[in-house]
């Protein structure tokens, strides 16, 4: 019993110290090891992809925005900006547990495929975005429906992008042609031709936009 | 293209890589179990340590090592959350201390292998708890699963000794000889495509439109590697590798699968290697193959159907995923991820198509064994092989032998008691979870529970989150708030009891082999390394997954997907 005791004493001594060392090799020279490299080498996009336009920063590449009017509608939703095109929608939430920031905390909205709340929302979402661009609601893709992953998608397709040309050129005062143009060349494709899907990357096609309307 | 056939390619590709890769990486983490020679840091290590290297260890001794060193882990994580209120600065990002269930819960979590999250990353952890403690245990608890797979191949490959080799020595070569090299390259090359890498506070950046918003820095990078090739999932965001932070775009999307499958795949080499015939690594990794191939052509097939009246509604199920991944790149992440016990996910799980979430939760029922997580897989997948010769045997009325190792009484009690221990666990806390009548449960009036949905897709929420964590998944139908007391506390002790006790039994049974002495091959020994094996093992797991789990699959998914 005695020699057990101690046998297991010296297993949890043991332990602790290999703990206290990995930790060591593990959580500090692993981490800053790769800090320095990533800085070193990748200075822009270990920091955030951020992104500037005139001189001032705009924002992260690599994290959706939102682009809407100062005015509310009668929901206390703020109101999308049609000057600008519009990311998916979002079920990003806000920072709850530690109110010192303004936080936008990541995530999806978690309803199922069969939920009564997601179809009444993709309804919803179906006909304000037709009413929105003035199109078809038959015409208005499923990421322009739907929410995405992380909540803070930077993409959208380029289906909805061209949606959204048209009422985009309208507002702005731009011929259609030009702010058409301006979409295509925009489309990331697939990622040596097979990876992933087609999407426009919102950021840098609303700074492109913003330039061509001020000329 | 169109996207069903972009996503095949995608497959083909991950395929073809992980082929390239196979017998290099499994050959080389052969020569590191068996080699003789220590690393000159190692030998440091060790000195530190104090423990001698070249001692082996019995079975028990062995177990021993484990359990101390895990608790060990357990109690300093759960000690460096609950003081994380009073670090300074950047250490603790000025965030609160964790309370105490969350911290029982995410420390039981890590140190398991689970990565099950209770808590939001972002709004929650400062660097110090993600990086001296969670990403910590994503190197060690993965270290330690392959250590017990290679104790458990040891007891195959030797004989008439009771020496399995020295706890210490496994676990420090797996670290510092095949996860810290991999992770280093594997966390340059997500950099290189946006992943972050920075030790910045939480800072503001400009929006086009005036303003600021609030975005995190970390050390992403350094630490969304470990998380995928320890097959831990434990995200640094609360979208997990949904998060452009953690996964910039398509390639790294299907680069992260590749980091959770290599290793569980190539240790089905290593085992070959080292029990001296890579064909019977070969039959196992065929079985391996074989489900995991089966479960993404479905998976695929499901998804890109979208069934679901919502889902049909927006006319596809792009619900909980992201563009640049798309439904191709999604449906092989979810597979992958919960077919290991990695957990991580690109996609909302809790909103693919019914059918595909019983996808996902049968991937983890089988015990996650195709390829399972790193080590726990391999063994989880020879207690399957032992179970099947068993069943052979029966059949034929001969003794059961697996390896030229007989599969006697002791050796059948020990694989039995192995493949109850999670399906007690899941059904248990399921069972007890539903039939509170306080929050916990509360399906059908969902106002005070934890769960998103009523109904079938509520029960789901609950099953799926005590499958993943008796199964060391970690992944979530997210709808379950499982911040409470109830859900951190049983989900804790589910995610303890999933993992330590097979771990028990694994030993035990290595312990057993090894004394053996090896019993001659025979006209009549059944041959488990050619094909005809491969589909006996494949047929035992599904009889026995099914069996099992049938009526609570289809109360949840099975309901939702045919609704």
């Amino acid at each position: 019993m005695n020699n057990s005791v101690r046998s297991t004493a010296r297993m949890v001594w043991a332990g602790l110290r290999a703990m206290l060392v990995l930790t060591l090799v593990c959580g500090v020279i692993y981490p800053l090891a790769v800090t320095g490299i990533a800085q070193a080498a990748f200075h822009g996009k270990a920091n955030g992809s951020e992104v500037k336009a005139d001189g001032k920063s705009v924002g992260s590449e690599l994290l959706g925005q939102s682009y809407d009017l100062d005015k509310k509608d009668k929901d206390g939703n703020p109101l999308p900006d049609p000057k600008f095109f519009q990311p998916r929608p979002s079920a990003a939430g806000p920072n709850t547990e530690n109110t010192q920031y303004k936080l936008t905390v990541s995530g999806a909205s978690n309803l199922a495929a069969d939920s009564k709340q997601l179809l009444d929302s993709v309804k919803q979402r179906r006909s304000q975005v037709a009413e929105f661009n003035h199109v078809a609601p038959s015409s208005v893709p499923v990421d322009a429906l739907t929410s995405s992953g992380s909540g803070v998608d930077p993409d959208i397709s380029p289906a909805y992008a061209r949606l959204q040309a048209k009422r985009v050129a309208e507002v702005n005062h731009l011929p259609a042609d030009k702010v058409e143009q301006l979409v295509e060349d925009h489309i990331d494709g697939r990622l040596l031709g097979f990876m992933g899907e087609p999407h426009v990357n919102v950021l840098k096609l609303n700074i492109a936009l913003r330039k061509l309307a001020q000329g | 293209m169109s996207p069903v056939l972009s996503g095949v390619l995608q497959f083909v590709a991950l395929f073809a890589a992980l082929a390239l890769v196979y017998r290099p990486l499994g050959d080389y983490m052969a020569r590191v179990y068996d080699s003789k020679k220590h690393l000159r840091a190692e030998k440091w290590i060790y000195r530190l340590i104090g423990a001698d290297p070249d001692a082996e260890m019995r079975w028990p001794a062995y177990l021993r090592g484990v359990l101390a060193f895990s608790a060990v882990g357990l109690l300093l994580l759960y000690l460096l959350q609950r003081v994380q209120g009073a670090l300074p600065g950047r250490l603790s990002l000025g965030f609160h201390s964790i309370s105490p269930d969350q911290a029982f819960n995410t420390a039981a979590s890590f140190v398991g292998n689970t990565n099950w999250q209770s808590y939001s990353g972002e709004q929650s952890m400062g660097h110090a708890v993600q990086t001296l403690g969670l990403a910590v245990q994503n190197f060690v608890s993965a270290a330690v699963g392959i250590a017990v797979a290679i104790a458990l191949v040891r007891g195959f490959a030797r004989s008439r000794t009771s020496n399995l080799g020295n706890f210490w020595a496994d676990l420090v070569r797996g670290t510092v000889r095949i996860l810290l090299p991999l992770s280093v390259v594997a966390a340059v090359v997500l950099v290189a495509c946006g992943a972050i890498q920075n030790f910045a506070g939480i800072h503001e950046i400009g929006q086009l439109t005036g303003g600021t918003q609030q975005v995190n820095g970390g050390a992403v990078a350094s630490q969304e590697a470990i998380k995928e090739l320890g097959t831990n999932g434990g995200g640094y965001f609360n979208a997990n590798s949904a998060h452009p932070f953690e996964n910039p775009n398509a390639f790294t999307n299907l680069f992260e699968v590749f980091l959770i499958l290599v290793i569980p795949f190539a240790l089905t080499r290593t085992f070959g290697k080292m029990v001296g015939n890579v064909k019977q690594g070969y039959a196992i990794l065929g079985t391996m193959v074989l489900i995991w191939v089966g479960f993404t052509a479905l998976m695929m097939w499901t998804e890109f159907a979208h069934h679901g009246a919502a889902l049909q509604a927006a006319g596809g199920a792009m619900e909980g995923k992201e563009q640049r991944f798309g439904i191709g790149g999604s449906s092989i992440f979810a597979t992958a991820t919960t077919l290991t016990s990695t957990g991580a996910v690109d996609a909302g799980h809790s909103s693919l198509t019914g059918l595909g979430g019983g996808i996902a939760m049968l991937g983890m029922m089988l015990g996650e064994i195709a390829p399972g997580g790193v080590g726990s897989g391999l063994y989880g997948m020879l207690v399957m092989a032992i179970i099947a010769v068993f069943i052979a045997g029966l059949m034929v009325g001969r003794t059961p032998e697996y390896l030229g190792k007989k599969i006697g009484t002791r050796e059948i009690k020990l694989a039995a008691c192995y493949i109850l221990i999670t399906p007690t666990l899941v059904l248990g806390f399921t069972a007890v979870s539903m039939a509170m009548s306080g929050p916990p449960g509360q399906i059908l009036n969902k106002a005070d529970g934890s769960v998103l949905h009523s109904g079938a897709h509520g029960f789901s929420e609950v099953l799926y989150a005590f499958t993943s964590a008796a199964n060391n998944n970690g992944s979530a139908f997210a709808g379950l708030n499982a911040n409470t007391p109830w859900y951190n506390t049983t989900l804790g002790l589910a995610i303890l009891l999933g993992r330590f006790l097979p771990m028990v039994f694994v030993l035990a049974l290595a312990g057993s082999l090894a004394e053996q002495q090896p019993v001659p091959e025979t006209a009549g020994t059944l041959r488990t390394e050619k094909p005809l094996f491969a589909g006996l093992l494949v047929g035992t797991i599904l009889i026995i997954t099914g069996l099992t789990y049938f009526p609570a699959l289809a109360l949840g998914p099975m309901a939702e997907g045919l609704s």
